[in-house]
C-alpha cells in the first residue's frame, strides 16, 4: 500500500459550486456547471473523464486561473483558507509555483526553449525568496536524484531540446516540487508518452509526492494509470460529476452507468483466425531517410481478410513501414509484394489499381482532411478518381457508403469541422472504403479519440472487415487494441521487427525481451500493479 | 568545429556570392543603359569621331568582360576608378577619384542614419515591448494608431510638416541640413536634427508593430501559459520569456529597416538639402557618371547583404537547437 498520512482534519483546497464558462462561436459556453472538491493535505484525488468533459479547466481552476478565453461564472476555492476566487491575480501569483504548481500535458511545449533546464526549475523558489539560487540550485539537484534522471548534478545545465521526453517530464515534476508546494496539479502528464517510458516517469511521481506529503490533483484519460495514483476518483462528464469514491471502491464497484461504460470499453473480443493466402508481403525491407537508416530488414506478412497489428513504441518504424508499403518512401533494400506481385517501390510508378488497392487512414482525421470540402466531396473524390463515377450514380454510392459507417445522408453537405473527432475517423474510413480497396493501413487511427469513440470505431473496422474481406495493417503503441483487433502481432522495436505471430502466441509467454519488456509495462486496473511492477524488476 | 561556426560560416560565403552575382548586376545593366558619358558631355551633335576619341581615352572602347574585370579587381583593391566629371572636351582632367568623392558622403549618409537607428530602434523596440504587455490598452491602440499615421504619409511630408511645425512656427532646428566637413559634432547633430527625426517616424511603426507580433505570437504557447502557472508577471513572461524567442523576426525587420536608412534616403535627402549618397548617385546618374553610380549600387547592395546577414546570424545564434545542439 502506498505509505503516506492522509490527515482528514486538514483540509487543503476547497472548491464549492464551481461554474466556469468557455467562448466559443460568438457565445459562452458552460464547462464546469457546479462541481464541489475538497482535497485534504496529502491527498491525491484522480480527475477522470473523456475530452471536453472538463478535466484541465477544473484543475486550473483548483489554482484561481482560467486559460485566456474562460471565466469564473460562480462558486469559491478556497485554499489553505485563503479564498482564491476572491483574490487579484497578483495576489495568486504569489501561491503558484510555490504553493500550489502545475505539471502539463507536454513536457516538450512547456518548457521554455531559450533557458536552461536549471533555470526554469528553480525560477518559481527563486523569485518568491522561498530559497538563494545556490540552495535552490543544490535542491533541485537533489530532486532531479530522486526521480531518477540520468546524471543529476549536470541534467539542469541542457536545454529543453537536449533531453527526451520523459526526462522532461520528470524535470517538470521537479520543477513543481523546487518550492516544496502544499499541491501540485498533475494535467495528464504521462500521456504524451511511451508505455515503458510512462511508468518510468509515473513511479517516480509517485515517490516524490509521496517523500514530501503533497497533495495533488492527477488528471487523466487513463483509468488504469489514476489507478497506481489516486487515493480517490472522481469522474467527470460534460462538466459535471457523475460519483466520486475511494480508488478501490471506484475500480470494484462503480456505481454509474456511465463509469461503469467506461470501465468495460475494453470488452471488445475477437477470436483470431489464420490464414494461408498472403495478400502483402514486406520482404527484407531497409530504408532510411536521408543518410540515417531507420528500418533494417523488416519482414512482415499479411493474411487476406485478416488484421496485423504493428505494434511498438514512437520511433520504431511503425509508421515509416507503412509508408515504404505505401511507396512514399522508396526503400534502399527489399521489395513488397501485394498478390504475389512485386509493386513498384515509389508511388510515382504504381498505376492507378496499384494505388486503388491499398489505402490509408491516419492518426489525426481533422489534419487528413481538407477543412474547405464537405462530406460527399471528400467521400466523392476517390469514387470519381478510381472509379470514374459522377452525378446521380456517384450521389447514390456516396450515401450508401456513409450508411456503411454509420452516418446517414445529413452529412453529405457538413464541413470537416462541424463533425466530432469519431465522426471524423469515420468519414475518413469511408473515404478509404471508396476506393475499394484490399488492403486498409489503419495508422494510430484511435490513439486520438476517446475511450468510448475508440470503441466505436474498432466495432465498426472489425464489422466492415467481415462484410467485405478486406485486410488491415494496424499500427498502433496501444497494447489493448491490439487484444482487441488482431488477428496476428508485429512487434517493432528500434526499425527492427522483434517478432510477429499469432495474437495468442505473442501474447503468452515466454517472449523475446523487448516484448516482455512492452507487455509488463501497460498499468492494469489494479491499484497494485505499480508497487507489483517495481517489486518484480528488484 | 562548433556547427554555429559553419553555418556563420556558410552564410557569409553566400553573401560574397551574391555580392559578386550583384556586381556584375550592377556592371552589365549600366553598360546597357541607353546614351552614355561621352555623348552626354559632348552633345548630341558632336562628331562621331570626337566621340569614339573620348570614349577611347575613358577606355570604354574595350571589351566589356575585360572592363568588369578590371572594375572589380579595383574594388578589391579599394580603387573605385575616376570619376567621369570634371573632364571636358578640351581633354583637361580634373577628375577626382571616385572614393574621394564618395567617402564624405557616405560618411554624412552613415551619420544620418547612425542618428535616426539610435534613436529609432531602441524606441520601436520600448514601443513594441510595451503595447505587446498592455495589448488591447488605450496605450496600445494609441500607439498603434500613431505609429500606422506617420507611416503612411510619404516621408517627404513629413518632412515638411516638421519643418513648417519645428523651423517656422517654432523655429527650433533648421530646415537645411547643409552641414560641412569640419563642423563640430554636436553642431551636425543639430543640422541634422529633422532629417533624423523624419526618418525614425518613417521606420519605427514597422519594427514596433513586429516587434509586438513577435511576441504575442508567442503567448499561446504552452510555457508561457507555464510561466503565468509559476507566478511570473505580465512583464516577465513577455521580456524572460517570450522575448528571448522572438529574436529572429525583430533582428530580420530591423535589419531591413536600417538597411532602408542608407539605401532609401534620398528624398530624404533631398526635402533637407543634405549631402548624402542618396543625392550624389541621382546627380551622377543624370550625367552618366557611371564609376560613381556603379560605386554607389555596389555600396547600397553590400548594406543590404551586410545587414541581412547580421539579422540571419542573430536568427542563428539565438535559437538554443542551433547554439546547443543535441
Amino acid at each position: 500500500m502506498k505509505n503516506k498520512t492522509i490527515d482528514k482534519k486538514k483540509i487543503l483546497l476547497s472548491m464549492s459550486n464551481i461554474h466556469i464558462e468557455g467562448f466559443a462561436d460568438e457565445r459562452w459556453h458552460k464547462i464546469i456547471k457546479g462541481i464541489d472538491l475538497t482535497l485534504y493535505r496529502g491527498e491525491i484525488l484522480g480527475l477522470i473523464g473523456e475530452s471536453g468533459a472538463g478535466k484541465s479547466t477544473l484543475g486550473l481552476a483548483a489554482m484561481g486561473f482560467a486559460r485566456p478565453g474562460c471565466r469564473f461564472t460562480g462558486g469559491e476555492i478556497i485554499f489553505d483558507s485563503m479564498k482564491l476566487h476572491d483574490m487579484s491575480e497578483n495576489q495568486k501569483r504569489k501561491l503558484w509555483g510555490t504553493r500550489i504548481a502545475y505539471v502539463a500535458q507536454s513536457a516538450a511545449a512547456a518548457f521554455n526553449p531559450a533557458h536552461k533546464l536549471i533555470n526554469q526549475t528553480i525560477e518559481s523558489a527563486v523569485r518568491s525568496k522561498i530559497k538563494n539560487e545556490e540552495q535552490a540550485v543544490k535542491d533541485a539537484n537533489h530532486l532531479y536524484k530522486e526521480l531518477q534522471l540520468p546524471e543529476p548534478d549536470k541534467i539542469g545545465f541542457r536545454y529543453p531540446h537536449q533531453v527526451s521526453g520523459g526526462q522532461l517530464q520528470r524535470v517538470m515534476t521537479a520543477m513543481a516540487m523546487s518550492a516544496t508546494p502544499d499541491l501540485i496539479i498533475f494535467d495528464e502528464p504521462t500521456t504524451a508518452l511511451d508505455v515503458t517510458t510512462q511508468v518510468e516517469v509515473l513511479a517516480s511521481m509517485r515517490h516524490i509526492v509521496e517523500q514530501y506529503n503533497t497533495a495533488a490533483i492527477y488528471i487523466t484519460h487513463d483509468l488504469s494509470v489514476v489507478a497506481q495514483m489516486a487515493d480517490t476518483i472522481k469522474v467527470l462528464r460534460y462538466g459535471e460529476e457523475i460519483e466520486q469514491s475511494k480508488t478501490n471502491e471506484m475500480l470494484s464497484h462503480p456505481k454509474e452507468s456511465y463509469t461503469k461504460s467506461l470501465w468495460s470499453v475494453r470488452s471488445i473480443e475477437k477470436q483470431e483466425k489464420t490464414n494461408d493466402d498472403i495478400i502483402l508481403k514486406v520482404d527484407n525491407v531497409t530504408a532510411a531517410y536521408g543518410s540515417s537508416k531507420v528500418l533494417f530488414n523488416v519482414d512482415i506478412r499479411l493474411p487476406r481478410g485478416r488484421t496485423v497489428a504493428i505494434v511498438g513504441e514512437s520511433g520504431s518504424g511503425k509508421s515509416t513501414t507503412a509508408r515504404v508499403i505505401t511507396g512514399l518512401l522508396p526503400p534502399l533494400n527489399g521489395k513488397v509484394t501485394f498478390n504475389g506481385k512485386t509493386l513498384p517501390a515509389a508511388l510515382k510508378n504504381r498505376s492507378k489499381k496499384e494505388l486503388q488497392k491499398i489505402q490509408m487512414i491516419y492518426q489525426m482525421a481533422d489534419v487528413a482532411m481538407n477543412p474547405k470540402q464537405t462530406v460527399s466531396e471528400i467521400v466523392g473524390r476517390p469514387l470519381e478518381f478510381y472509379q470514374g463515377m459522377k452525378g446521380k450514380v456517384l450521389d447514390k454510392k456516396t450515401i450508401e457508403l456513409l450508411e456503411m459507417i454509420e452516418l446517414d445522408e445529413s452529412f453529405m453537405d457538413r464541413l470537416p469541422n462541424e463533425l466530432s473527432g469519431g465522426q471524423k475517423q469515420r468519414v475518413c474510413i469511408a473515404r478509404a472504403l471508396a476506393a475499394e480497396p484490399e488492403i486498409i493501413i489503419c495508422d494510430e487511427v484511435t490513439s486520438a479519440l476517446d475511450q468510448i469513440v475508440q470503441e466505436g470505431i474498432l466495432k465498426l473496422l472489425m464489422r466492415l472487415q467481415k462484410e467485405l474481406n478486406v485486410s488491415y495493417l494496424f499500427i498502433t503503441h496501444d497494447i489493448s487494441t491490439v487484444k482487441a483487433i488482431s488477428d496476428e502481432v508485429v512487434v517493432m522495436f528500434q526499425g527492427k521487427v522483434v517478432e510477429q505471430g499469432s495474437k495468442s502466441s505473442i501474447f503468452s509467454p515466454p517472449h523475446p525481451e523487448y516484448t516482455e519488456l512492452l507487455l509488463s509495462a501497460v498499468p492494469e486496473m489494479d491499484p497494485n500493479w505499480l508497487n507489483n511492477y517495481l517489486n518484480s524488476r528488484k | 568545429m562548433h556547427p554555429i561556426i559553419i553555418t556563420v560560416l556558410q552564410r557569409l560565403a553566400l553573401g560574397i556570392l551574391t555580392l559578386f552575382l550583384v556586381s556584375l548586376v550592377i556592371f552589365l545593366s549600366l553598360d546597357f543603359l541607353p546614351g552614355d558619358f561621352g555623348e552626354a558631355l559632348l552633345g548630341q551633335s558632336a562628331r562621331e569621331d570626337t566621340v569614339a576619341a573620348f570614349r577611347k581615352e575613358l577606355g570604354l572602347d574595350r571589351p566589356i568582360m575585360i572592363r568588369y574585370f578590371d572594375w572589380v579587381g579595383g574594388v578589391l583593391t579599394g580603387d573605385l576608378g575616376s570619376s567621369f566629371s570634371g573632364r571636358n572636351a578640351s581633354g583637361i582632367d580634373r577628375s577626382r577619384t571616385v572614393v574621394d568623392l564618395v567617402a564624405p558622403r557616405l560618411s554624412n549618409t552613415l551619420f544620418l542614419a547612425l542618428t535616426a537607428a539610435v534613436i529609432a530602434v531602441p524606441l520601436s523596440l520600448f514601443l513594441g515591448i510595451t503595447t505587446a504587455l498592455y495589448r488591447g490598452s488605450f496605450y496600445d491602440r494609441a500607439i498603434n494608431v500613431t505609429t500606422l499615421t506617420t507611416i503612411s504619409f510619404p516621408e517627404f511630408f513629413v518632412g515638411y510638416i516638421l519643418i513648417l511645425i519645428l523651423a517656422t512656427l517654432y523655429p527650433v532646428f533648421p530646415s537645411l541640413a547643409n552641414i560641412e566637413e569640419g563642423s563640430p559634432f554636436l553642431d551636425r547633430l543639430y543640422k541634422i536634427a529633422l532629417p533624423a527625426m523624419t526618418l525614425t517616424l518613417v521606420i519605427v511603426a514597422h519594427m514596433m508593430r513586429m516587434t509586438r507580433a513577435a511576441i504575442i505570437n508567442l503567448l499561446a504557447s504552452p510555457y508561457i501559459e507555464m510561466a503565468r502557472l509559476k507566478g511570473a508577471s505580465a512583464s516577465e513572461v513577455i521580456l524572460r520569456h517570450a522575448l528571448p524567442n522572438a529574436w529572429a523576426p525583430i533582428a530580420t525587420v530591423i535589419a531591413f529597416n536600417l538597411a532602408y536608412l542608407v539605401v532609401g534616403v534620398v528624398v530624404v535627402e533631398v526635402v533637407f538639402v543634405y549631402p548624402g549618397i542618396g543625392q550624389l548617385m541621382v546627380d551622377s546618374v543624370t550625367v552618366r557618371d557611371v564609376p560613381v553610380v556603379q560605386a554607389c549600387a555596389l555600396i547600397f547592395a553590400a548594406t543590404y547583404i551586410i545587414l541581412n546577414l547580421i539579422a540571419d546570424i542573430i536568427g542563428i545564434i539565438t535559437n538554443p537547437r542551433i547554439l546547443h545542439p543535441r
